[in-house]
């Protein structure tokens, strides 16, 4: 299988290059994309990408894939390519580039810290712990699942033109976890910093964001609760 | 850049504004639109006569006033996505301030010319 890699270092290249490398694929095996990486990585050891856990859990290896963004360790190259295709492998778009597959995610992890993902709570702590119904508890699934892999962000023509500003489907996906935890007090603190025209409101709702996440989730439908608690605390 | 240029000053009331704006363009559009399949052989004379009348005249100021504030909203959003430090460099700041005059300019002629026609004589 024809597998080719974008590559970049800006230390010793002028500009990047994409790199073609032939690689045998053992036959009657759906490989994932991240062990045909490894595989290429046999034949040049200079390839650079970020892989972790391998099992989609921990978010590293979230790149281009194809055309479109998700993790390399749980695409299948059957779901990324047509049979006989070329396997097509990039950064994730719209984040300064490091080395070859490895963005700078800095600016990603500032949109996630300005959402304050942390519960805050200024009541005394009870002895044990703070106690949650289980209906208040199902209110936090399909929020809390977010691994940060910057796949959503990076999909989000928004975040490209406006990355300081607009916080992105990751940030305010977490933004709605705290501001629908029953145990979180900071609500209206929360939501004030909302409200100005960059941080949700550049959201057009095209749903990128949803058409990527490896994980299943909905950003979009997250942004949409803020913009209606905005509305209700607003208007 | 943040909110100076912004019709509202926040997000929020944008927002709002845009999809109030967008109700009452979608109106006087099906409210033009039906006029004309109901009177399909309509002449000027019966146009004036519509447009003499007051509650007439005041829809179709109100849907221009929505126009303008929905217009604006869509060209400061478009101006603070496309031209900006990122892609303009240094001369972003001139540029997009330049484009943002120039549509408010527009916005603003079209919404005089506009009440001249309606209320004019």
């Amino acid at each position: 299988m024809l597998v080719s890699i974008y590559r970049y270092n800006p230390e010793t290249d002028s500009k990047p290059a994409m790199q073609d490398i032939e690689v045998s694929i053992p036959a009657d095996k759906d490989l994932m994309v991240l062990d045909v990486l490894a595989l290429a990585k046999e034949q040049d050891a200079t390839i650079v990408y970020r892989r972790s856990c391998r099992e989609g859990v921990c978010g590293s290896d979230g790149m281009n894939i194809n055309g479109t963004n998700g993790l390399a360790c749980i695409t299948p190259i059957s779901a990324a390519v047509k049979p006989g295709g070329k396997l097509v492998l990039r950064p994730l778009p719209g984040l300064p580039v490091v080395r070859d597959l490895v963005v700078d995610m800095s600016i990603f992890y500032k949109q996630f810290e300005k959402v304050k993902p942390y519960l805050i709570n200024d009541e005394p702590p009870p002895a044990i712990e703070r106690l949650q119904s289980p209906e208040d508890r199902e209110k936090l699934d399909g929020l809390y699942e977010c691994i940060l892999c910057a796949c959503c962000n990076t999909n989000c023509p928004s975040f490209w033109w406006n990355p300081d500003k607009f916080i992105g489907p990751a940030g305010l996906l977490q933004a709605y976890r705290f501001l629908a935890d029953s145990r979180d007090t900071a609500t209206v603190e929360r939501l004030s910093g909302l409200a100005d025209p960059f941080s949700v409101f550049r959201c057009r709702g095209i749903m990128n964001c949803v058409a990527v996440c490896p994980k299943g989730l909905n950003p979009t439908r997250a942004i949409g609760h803020i913009r209606n608690m905005l509305i209700s605390q607003g208007t | 850049m943040s909110n100076v240029t912004n019709l509202g000053r926040s997000g929020l009331s944008d927002w709002v504004i845009q999809r109030f704006s967008a109700v009452i363009l979608a109106a006087y559009t099906f409210f033009i639109l039906g006029s004309f399949l109901i009177h399909p052989d309509m002449d000027y004379v019966q146009w004036k006569t519509i447009f003499e009348n007051n509650l007439m005249r005041i829809f179709s100021l109100v849907t221009l006033a929505a126009l303008c504030a929905h217009a604006w909203i869509g060209m400061w959003t478009v101006s603070t996505d496309y031209i900006t430090a990122l892609q303009f460099g240094k001369r972003a700041t001139a540029v997009r301030l330049l484009f943002q005059a120039g549509c408010i300019l527009l916005i603003s002629v079209y919404l005089i010319w506009g009440i001249q026609i309606l209320w004019g004589f």
